[in-house]
């Protein structure tokens, strides 16, 4: 796949998003919108695809880097105990502060999906990366034990399903005033993107990297770091999208290969280019309810995994 | 007798052993030799059942490798891999004991335990029988495991590059011990060895592989020679009559 | 050894019979019989949960995996979520035990059917890729159920909250003979294999150095595993973490590789943590949380504490 591919698609896609939903709006009333039009517009369309473009691209990013840092194809921010932390902290906002802003809300739920993410970093950081195959299940292993915590508090209080819904993905509720969390990731991006040739020399190894002069761990903390960011704000924002961070970088590694400054770019619009697809599809197959990215995602995102294994399974056997 | 008869194996389309006919000569060290990439552990693992083959087939004592059943073939053929880490915690002696599986299928006998012994006698691991495994040298793990091997007592034995990360002592003491096998024991041995001088001064014939293929085949003496060895690894390799035996300088 | 193993069951019997005896109220003669049953129960899963976990850890040499992970437990709380969307609560499938049960297993069996013919058709079986299947698929019908769960009626979602957690107050005798009956007959037919495991647990090229019929015994010993798995799921619920805990706790005790005495001991430990924890849970918590949630967080607190002490030898 080319670069100016992907880049038209995406731009194709991207207006077309702007025009669809249960308001009416054509690109032909662009030059001669109503305030109404406007006002969908500006609250709840154009949030929409900048919210899905950042989600896209962060959470793909994210998964990106997680892979290099653990030179494993399996590994996904989704598996580092983030998800349950951010959970637990909804939970703890709801309870303590049931009346806080949302803004409020996040926050708290935001401290504690970094703490958790910061306590899973420690706990590998003992670990040494000694077996990466470790590393995912552990993730796993520590989300459940939060998640136990959670579902304990939760299920005194019958919080379990309002909680549920909180955390499945969606788009639907994105509107100005409730998305701007999600430009925290912007920056963390530029990061990215400066530290991509760092970060695929530290997945070479910690002695691999000393013997090249660099700081092995600070490079690993950092990459966390923003991958933990980047998926705490938009698990908090749209919610969990599933798979996501684990099968554009396994495309992309299909067709580009492993130099991360090269595949960051198309990994970055390939994902934003999937969220929207998957997102069109969820907003016009069931018209005018839509199906939740979650859901979308969740389907079309472990089907193309299991054909990618399949298809791995044919080069190796 | 093992025959290996247009034996082929490819991964995702690229042939690894390609077409490869073979009789292994019984009571005798057979070198496996060539580059990396020959195909040398793939025809080993074949030969073994580790590895299942594409085309071709190999004999072991006249029957197809697929036709025996697989405990009477464990008690024909034996076969150790390079890396042998095993999660367990187990004693040197525990570990020589599984040797005796195809045999006793989990219960010991009396007679059962002696061979136990005699193996461990013969890789001189009495005094290392009751440490656990993860106490133990990269040496004497190899020998532990080559214990198990000599208690499971088959006619064949194949090795999979059994010198690796070992220093020359136990290098040494392992070619040593395969050579008795051989000639006390009457057992075939298969190795595949990347040191051509270890090769020499221990084996009695050689194939060489090369992309798949055997190149050449036959009695030591006739492969350790300058001109086959060009051909098999495209470096110059000058061959010196050191005490009898056939070395071949390559450092410089 | 054996003295451990004589520790063990005695510690069983004396946690069944606390279980059995404490605060027993005056009307005894209707709720011993009640106690019995649900002991019996929980000793049934407890043991079949902890046999398949030691066998799967055997068959994929790894301490840290437990079966759950090929899906069976999304796949679970995929279908009772499923039933109370489509047919609602009074529904046959949702009222009905028997037929939730029925239909409960024979998803899970076809669906372990359909992963195991889809993965071992090609040649060279990789057990570890079957895994990464199950939890990719694991995850996809997670995003199935959460979608569900969101839609319905909040009174409808208590009684699949209800789903999401082991439970032994109302296992209906019917299920839990015909459950005594599989179990024992997939154990049965298990015991051929047993001779297997010890050597199993050397690694496939030794196995087949050592003259095991690999690809049999472990296409035989994964369907074991997914009859056990699936039919104590079916009945009471899903318990992730407790063949995780229970396995290595038996290995840390027991200290030994030898499946004749892992296997016992390991069902044993089960039954006594599962059997203490319901009591705890019942005694203590007054029902207000579930055995489940408490195995799953100590479980998981041991498991981490495992990998790190690990982390530092």
């Amino acid at each position: 796949m080319k670069l100016w591919m992907l880049i038209a698609a995406l731009a194709i896609m991207s207006v077309a998003s702007l025009f669809i939903g249960v308001k009416d709006i054509s690109p032909l009333d662009l030059f001669s919108m109503t305030t109404e039009q406007w006002q969908v517009m500006n609250i709840s369309r154009i949030p929409r695809l900048v919210s899905i473009l950042i989600a896209g691209v962060g959470m793909s990013i994210a998964g990106l880097i997680m892979q290099q840092l653990s030179r494993n194809k399996f590994v996904s921010p989704t598996t580092a105990g983030t998800d349950d932390s951010a959970k637990l902290g909804i939970l703890v906002a709801l309870l303590l502060f049931p009346a806080a802003a949302t803004m409020h809300k996040m926050l708290i739920a935001f401290a504690f999906a970094l703490a958790g993410t910061y306590v899973f970093m420690k706990f590998m950081d003992r670990l040494k990366f000694k077996d990466t195959i470790f590393i995912p299940l552990v993730g796993l292993m520590f989300g459940n034990v939060i998640n136990a915590a959670t579902t304990f508090f939760a299920y005194k209080n019958d919080m379990i399903q309002s909680i549920t819904s909180w955390l499945q993905g969606s788009f639907s509720s994105v509107m100005s005033g409730r998305y701007e969390l999600l430009y925290v990731s912007l920056p963390l991006l530029v990061v990215a993107y400066l530290y991509a040739n760092k970060f695929t020399i530290a997945g070479m190894g910690e002695e691999f990297s000393v013997n090249l002069g660099l700081n092995h761990r600070l490079v690993v903390n950092i990459g966390l770091v923003i991958v933990a960011l980047v998926s705490v704000v938009v698990i908090l924002t749209i919610g969990t999208i599933p798979f996501l961070g684990l099968i554009i970088p396994n495309i992309v590694t299909l067709y580009v290969g492993d130099n991360l400054r090269k595949s960051l770019v198309h990994t970055a619009l390939l994902g934003a280019a999937f969220v929207l697809a998957c997102d069109i599809l969820g907003r016009v197959i069931i018209y005018p309810y839509e199906v939740p990215i979650g859901l979308t995602v969740g389907v079309i995102g472990s089907v193309v995994f299991l054909y990618l294994l399949m298809r791995r399974k044919a080069y190796e056997a | 007798m093992i025959e290996v008869k247009g034996v082929s194996k490819a991964y995702g389309g690229k042939p690894v052993v390609d077409n490869v006919s073979l009789t292994i000569r019984e009571g005798c060290v057979t070198s496996f030799i060539g580059p990396n990439g020959a195909g040398k552990s793939t025809l080993l693992s074949i030969i073994s059942r580790l590895l299942q083959k594409d085309g071709g087939e190999v004999l072991i004592d006249g029957r197809d490798v697929a036709q025996w059943k697989s405990t009477e073939l464990a008690k024909k053929i034996s076969i150790l891999k390079q890396s042998n880490h095993v999660n367990l915690r187990l004693t040197v002696r525990e570990l020589v004991s599984f040797g005796r599986f195809p045999y006793s299928q989990g219960k010991l006998t009396k007679e059962d335990w002696s061979k136990v012994d005699e193996a461990i006698a013969y890789m001189d691991l009495s005094d290392l029988q009751h440490k656990f495994l993860d106490q133990l040298s990269g040496g004497q793990n190899q020998r532990a495991f080559i214990a198990m091997v000599i208690a499971q007592n088959t006619d064949y034995i194949l090795l999979d590059e059994p010198l690796n990360n070992l220093d020359m002592k136990h290098s040494v003491q392992i070619m040593k011990v395969l050579r008795r096998l051989t000639e006390e024991l009457g057992k075939t041995i298969i190795i595949v060895i990347h040191d051509i001088n270890f090769a020499s001064c221990y084996s009695d014939y050689i194939v060489a592989l090369k992309d798949g293929r055997i190149v050449k085949e036959g009695p030591t003496e006739t492969i350790i020679d300058s001109a086959v060895l060009q051909h098999i690894y495209d470096m110059d390799i000058p061959i010196e009559l050191i005490n009898g035996n056939r070395i071949g300088v390559y450092f410089k | 050894m054996k003295l451990k193993l004589t520790l063990l069951a005695a510690l069983a019997a004396a946690v069944i019979i606390a279980f059995l005896f404490v605060d027993l109220p005056h009307n005894w003669d209707y709720a011993l019989p009640r106690r019995l049953k649900k002991v019996l129960a929980i000793a049934l899963t407890g043991g079949a949960i902890a046999y398949a976990t030691l066998i799967f850890q055997t068959m994929t040499n790894n301490r840290i995996l437990t079966p759950n992970i090929i899906g069976l437990d999304s796949l679970y709380m995929l279908i009772q979520t499923f039933v109370i969307f489509a047919f609602g609560v009074v529904s046959l499938p949702s009222t009905n035990q028997n037929v939730n049960f029925g239909l409960t297993v024979g998803i899970m069996l076809l669906f372990v059917g359909v992963l195991y013919r889809l993965i071992f058709k090609r040649e060279g079986n990789n057990l570890f890729f079957l895994l990464l299947v199950g939890l990719v698929m694991g995850t996809m019908f997670g995003s199935m159920s959460t979608f569900m769960q969101v839609l319905i009626d909040p009174n409808d979602f208590l009684i699949v909250q209800g789903k999401m957690f082991a439970s032994f107050n109302n296992v209906n005798t019917k299920l839990l003979l015909l459950s005594v009956i599989v179990i024992a007959g997939v154990a049965l037919y298990a015991s051929r294999f047993s001779k297997y495991l010890d050597v199993l647990s050397l690694g496939k090229e030794h196995a087949v150095n050592l003259g095991i019929p690999y690809n049999f015994v472990v296409k035989n010993l994964l369907v074991i595993v997914a009859i056990l798995i699936a039919v104590s799921t079916a009945l009471v619920g899903p318990i992730a973490f407790l063949g995780l805990l229970v396995v290595n706790l038996a290995y840390q005790f027991m200290r030994t590789y030898r499946h004749r005495i892992l296997i016992p001991g390991s069902m044993l430990i089960s039954i006594i943590a599962l059997v203490g924890g319901q009591l705890i849970v019942e005694q203590v918590f007054t029902f207000e949380t579930t055995v489940s949630v408490i195995i799953n967080f100590i479980g998981g607190a041991y498991f981490l504490y495992l990998l790190l002490r690990e982390s530092k030898a």
